[in-house]
């Protein structure tokens, strides 16, 4: 992304033209650490840095907004994101024991990539499929009743990824 | 698209759209493309369509709509003008529906929805039980339109309230209007709407703000993204309405960063709105601006509570603030700010276009309308569903959620998500308002709602609500920071088997502080959970801290865990799967030897007829008759308790146990025995009181056969092992 190119007065949209210079920069924060986080996959040190000059904003602050939200991640995460839901359907029909094999079977904690960079597992609160417990996410594909062969064709594409 | 000038341009457009719709012989398919569909394949099914029809050069209109409610069956679609309603299709039917209903218009008969296997199919949508008992006001256009064409919203009287409160009602006619209709905010407390539309009209500021929440967090609850996926154009029709009546030139939609297809349906809806010109400068020549713009979350539960999402739009940490004042009168930038629900803006549309007596005609007297709610867990159709407030528990979780998976027993629903609680069996015929739900301890929240049967067990799920708003809690209210963290903690000493007397109460103590101390929502309902189970499951508290066991043998590391040698068929895979061989076999069966058991449930999981009993603890029962005095339950005691003694009979011993307390219940005796003469049972206190009081045959415990020989040294054995059996569980 190209920090320079971006426009804060009419990024913040029109609402802009009635709050204060200081407002309007701090209220791009989140927009702009998404966009940063859809361009690297992460927010890197380096990243945040350019935005800081950019927002004319201290690097400490930014890093106190960022790391209070779940979804911004300062280390590269791997080319497959695999969520396992814990929401409350998923839960009851047997999620935790699908994060226990995942973990097993690749050798990473929750929130953690594995060496290669192949996968990264995580959790995630609820992503509304319920119908379809346990569900895991795959980047943006949604894998439902992921109890069965489902699962094991996912895990063979990772692996196969991993070579 | 060209922008509407008047509000007369938008009358003759819509007039066109419905004559073209009504006029139109074209056959449509609409397929459901909600998340959950999409999941099982929709997508695959729409270009199936797309591409046959194109090849056998039939006119049919191929709509993707948003979620059509029954998520358990997806993909689901329907063909009109038939209304025949097809479930579980997959790309490789269309095809047959292509032949059948769209050629012949005959259904799919294989595709069509039945009650069980043997019933009747049941060919159009409303005459299904899930959908027979729902009124559907929010999801009015859920399903049947595409989210994504402004114009299939408008041929459905879309923006005609926008009309008509622009040409004939004045913001005060509007705003009593939905004070009349007694409308409450359906995120969750309930406040009522026209209340907090008349602060924020009244409120001093030039500039005012209408924001629309949808951040919704709750595990189990998805009404919202279904709502902004499906129907995004009534929701933007809600925000206009709001910004008219107080007078806000400035909107937002603060949606959850996990919802990509709904913040891409929303970005749709507002660019053709713009394009349109029903946002923007002026809008239909009447004067009235209003804008609207995406804002979209960052993963942090916390804010969808008013406040903290007015710092997360603001660009800081999402810490709550404490009110008053109110967002309504300085909110988002301190400017008068009024923050509804999407599912509350949806509603608006159509209170302005029936009008107030007509919504309150529905639901009940102090919660009028409809609510939406995601119904799952362990209820046959899943999905989501929109009924009349004051609808029975009983009515949602049998009529329409069909009942129990594998007709098994109801035992709990869990109203609110993290907020709400738990109600029993005995609320099943509770009406379902926010007055009679706040009664009983939970809440109607943002509408989740999970049913439990009786394999669920109710710590585990406070346990599991409760991690979840401690993990949330934003950490700015030390009451809820600290206090969420120590209930857990209390929990999870109970469900691991070490509860003691007391827990239940500073379970309750802490619980009671967490709520009065907190400054938002979260902290405040937090212990919900908690303290509806303790309320109305108080006995499987007991049970868990007392008894040292869990009914529905969910928690691990509690109960004490043996083999049934009656029901086991000696497969050994409970040795096999057993990570601490702890199983061991003998010559007639298997049984687990309680020192090295770390109840991992591994056994209990992996034994396929069920043999592997946890519960509590067993003491064996001597049966005089059966036992042929072979004394091979003395040698196998793992603590050395069982001995042979004299009976007043001649030559004939019995194993007896002098000290039932010494027995650890790992069922050696009774898996050794070949005669059936010793067995196991539950009932303890019995048992302790033959041992001790009634022993048969004139069993006298001082004379016993062989002499013992080793008495001190079975005592010392059976200390160090009652010491190690301690060390060995904790």
């Amino acid at each position: 992304m190209d920090m320079d190119r971006i426009d804060l007065d009419s990024e913040i949209g029109r609402i802009g033209a009635h709050i204060g210079a200081q407002d309007r920069r701090r209220g791009l924060l989140i927009p702009l650490l998404h966009k940063i986080q859809e361009d690297y996959g992460y927010l890197s040190g380096e990243a945040l840095e350019r935005l800081s000059k950019k927002l004319e904003m201290p690097l400490s602050e930014i890093y106190s907004v960022a790391s209070f939200y779940h979804q911004f991640y300062f280390t590269p995460r791997g080319r497959k994101i695999v969520r396992v839901c814990m929401g409350t359907a998923c839960h009851v029909r047997g999620a935790g024991k699908l994060l226990d094999n995942l973990q097993q079977r690749f050798n990473v904690g929750i929130g953690e990539t594995t060496e290669d960079m192949a996968m990264t597992l995580e959790t995630v609160g609820c992503v509304g499929c319920c119908g379809l417990a346990p569900v895991i996410t795959v980047n943006e594909d949604i894998l439902g009743e992921a109890g069965s062969k489902n699962l094991e064709l996912l895990l063979e594409s990772i692996e196969e990824d991993q070579g | 698209m060209e922008s509407l000038k008047s509000i007369e341009e938008l009358r003759t457009l819509r007039a066109n759209l419905k004559k073209n719709t009504d006029n139109s012989s074209r056959k449509t398919v609409k397929v459901c493309c909600g998340t959950a569909c999409s999941a099982m394949g929709a997508r695959k099914v729409v270009s199936a369509f797309e591409e046959r029809a194109a090849d056998s050069r039939k006119d049919i209109e191929v709509i993707k709509t948003g979620c059509q409610g029954l998520c358990q069956k997806g993909p689901v679609l329907m063909v009109e003008p038939h209304g025949y309603f097809y479930q579980k299709v997959s790309h490789t039917r269309v095809r047959e529906i292509l032949s059948k209903t769209i050629s012949a218009d005959a259904p799919v008969r294989r595709l069509l929805y039945r009650e069980s296997v043997s019933d009747d199919p049941i060919e159009k949508m409303d005459e299904i039980p899930f959908y027979e008992k729902q009124v559907r006001m929010v999801l009015r256009n859920n399903g049947l339109i595409d989210p994504c064409n402004i114009y299939h919203y408008i041929a459905r009287d879309g923006y005609s309230a926008v009309e008509k409160i622009l040409a004939d009602m004045s913001p005060e006619e509007v705003l009593n209007e939905i004070k009349e209709s007694g409308l409450r905010g359906r995120g969750g407390a309930g406040f009522p709407t026209g209340e907090k539309w008349e602060v924020a009209r009244n409120a001093p500021g030039r500039i005012k703000l209408v924001i629309a929440n949808g951040d919704e967090g709750d595990p189990g609850a998805f009404m919202d993204r279904s709502l902004m996926e499906g129907d995004p154009q009534s929701i933007l029709e809600g925000m206009i309405i709001c910004a008219y009546t107080v007078g806000a030139s400035y909107g937002f939609i603060y949606v959850r960063h996990e919802y990509p297809l709904a913040v891409k349906n929303l970005r749709v809806a507002i660019r053709q709105a713009e394009q349109l010109g029903l946002l923007g400068d002026n809008i239909l020549g009447t004067g009235f601006s209003f804008t609207v713009d995406i804002r979209e979350g960052a993963g942090a539960f916390v804010c969808g509570e008013e406040t903290a999402l007015i710092s997360s739009i603001e660009g800081e940490r999402g810490f709550p603030r404490p009110r008053p004042p109110y967002p309504a009168i300085s909110g988002l930038w301190e400017m008068p700010t009024v923050i509804n629900n999407v599912e509350t803006l949806s509603q608006i549309p159509l209170i302005i276009l029936k009008g107030a007596e007509y919504y309150r005609s529905i639901g009940t007297e102090t919660s009028p309308g409809t609510k939406v709610f995601a119904l799952t867990g362990k209820v046959v159709n899943t999905g989501l569903i929109e009924v009349p407030m004051g609808i029975t528990l009983r009515e949602i979780i049998f009529d329409i959620g069909g009942g129990i998976i594998g007709g098994k027993r109801f035992k709990a629903v869990q109203t609110g998500g993290p907020s709400g609680g738990c109600l029993s069996e005995e609320h099943l015929d509770l009406p379902v308002d926010f007055d009679s739900l706040a009664e009983v301890g939970s809440m109607m929240g943002s509408g989740g709602m999970v049913v439990m049967d009786e394999d669920n067990c109710m710590l585990d799920i406070a346990k599991f609500f409760l991690s979840f708003t401690q993990k949330e809690s934003c950490g700015k209210c030390p009451p809820c920071r600290i206090g969420t963290y120590q209930m857990l903690q209390i929990l999870e000493k109970i469900t691991s088997g070490y509860g003691e007397e007391g827990d239940i109460d500073r379970l309750e103590a802490i619980g009671n502080i967490v709520k009065k101390g907190s400054l938002c929502g979260l902290g405040q309902t937090a212990p919900n959970p908690v303290l509806s189970t303790i309320r109305h499951f108080r006995e499987e508290y007991e049970e868990h801290i007392n008894d040292k066991i869990c009914k529905a043998n969910v928690c691990t590391g509690i109960g004490v865990y043996r083999i049934e040698g009656s029901e086991c068929f000696l497969c050994g895979l409970c040795k096999e799967v057993c990570a601490h061989d702890a199983v061991k076999e003998t010559i007639t069966g298997f049984y687990i030897e309680t020192d090295y058991c770390t109840k991992c449930k591994a056994c209990y999981t992996i034994c396929p007829v069920k043999a592997v009993k946890i519960g509590k603890e067993v003491l064996p029962w001597v049966i005089p008759e059966q036992c042929e005095g072979c004394s091979d339950c003395v040698d196998a005691c793992i603590v050395h308790g069982l001995k042979m003694y004299k009976t007043s009979k001649e030559g004939i011993f019995l194993p007896w146990l002098e000290d039932p307390d010494i027995c650890v219940s790992c069922g050696k005796c009774a898996a050794v025995c070949a005669t059936g003469g010793i067995i196991l049972t539950i009932h303890t206190e019995d048992a302790k009181e033959r041992f001790l009081h009634k022993r048969p045959l004139g069993l006298k415990v001082d004379e016993k056969e062989p002499p013992d020989t080793c008495e001190e040294e079975a005592a010392e054995q059976t200390g160090t092992n009652a010491t190690d059996n301690e060390a060995t569980t904790r």
